[in-house]
């Protein structure tokens, strides 16, 4: 198991670095080339979510990605600082909900508040909601995904095949 | 590559053209755009993201916050887009029934001038 470990200050600019940083080390971590795509956009709604988080509420505290080549799996933990409650004023998005799905639905066990996640209607969508639109793109691209509360803010862990064969 | 933007009228429409990254930290320079072409009176827009290489949810908040802008006068927003990296995230969202989209800008104007 080998672990690559990021932490960006919040700042928008920066996740487009983290994008880069995730996509090259999925790669090397044996993920299709198909999927890179998705795992880039992925991380990036995940970075996007966490920046804005941290920029309302703990600008100071950098913003935190775990990639991690598990053999089989390629796995991504983005982790912020933002409290609990931070989400409400967000919109969209329930604060102490935590979301386990694949793509074909719920999954299973995921953490101590599990709940399906419901998307918001696209005909109310706007600009205004942006967490929860990013959280149900996240949940529509990787081929896990797990959101939990954390005692310091909130995780999102997503996953995707690897081909160890391959490397 | 970051974000390139420019607009041109074409059979009274106004196309804007967008190229590069459309994500959290370029986004607003597009809704700028777009909120300035509405103040300036142009309610008819195509949106070109053929050259466009990355969009996330915060570029698709922006395209349904120009949307909204100009259905406030009765005008249309319509997208051009063929590449399935990007119409993968307007299917996952559902965002292909709230806009048009097409291949080809002459197809959007096109599309737009007949239903008129």
């Amino acid at each position: 198991m080998a672990t690559v470990e990021v932490e960006f200050t919040p700042l928008p600019a920066h996740v487009r670095t983290a994008r880069l940083v995730a996509t090259a080390v999925a790669r090397r971590s044996g993920v299709a080339e198909a999927l890179l795509d998705e795992v880039r956009l992925a991380v990036g709604e995940a970075c996007s979510r966490a920046v804005e988080a941290h920029r309302r509420h703990c600008p100071a505290e950098p913003v935190k990605i775990e990639l991690t080549d598990l053999g089989e799996r390629f796995e991504v933990v983005v982790t912020d600082s933002a409290p609990p409650d931070a989400e409400t004023d967000q919109g969209g998005f329930a604060p102490v909900a935590a979301v386990s799905a694949t793509n074909g639905g719920n999954r299973g066990p995921g953490g101590s508040h599990e709940a399906p996640f419901q998307p918001v209607p696209a005909e109310t969508r706007d600009a205004a909601f942006p967490a929860a639109f990013g959280l149900a793109v996240i949940t529509g691209l990787a081929d896990d995904v797990q959101v939990s509360s954390t005692d310091s803010g909130l995780s999102v862990r997503m996953s995707w095949p690897a081909a160890p064969a391959g490397r | 590559m970051e974000l390139k933007l420019g607009h041109h009228t074409k059979d009274g429409i106004e196309v804007v053209d967008v190229e590069g990254e459309i994500d959290v930290y370029t986004a607003p320079r597009l809704r700028e755009l777009l909120i300035d072409l509405v103040n300036k009176n142009n309610y008819n827009l195509v949106v070109n993201m053929e050259r466009v290489e990355f969009l996330d949810s915060t570029g698709l908040g922006v395209l349904v916050g120009g949307l909204k802008r100009v259905r406030a006068y009765d005008g249309s927003l319509d997208l051009v887009c063929t590449q399935e990296r990007i119409l993968k995230i307007f299917r996952i969202t559902g965002l292909t029934k709230v806009f048009g989209i097409h291949d080809t800008v002459d197809e959007a104007i096109a599309a737009r001038k007949s239903e008129k």
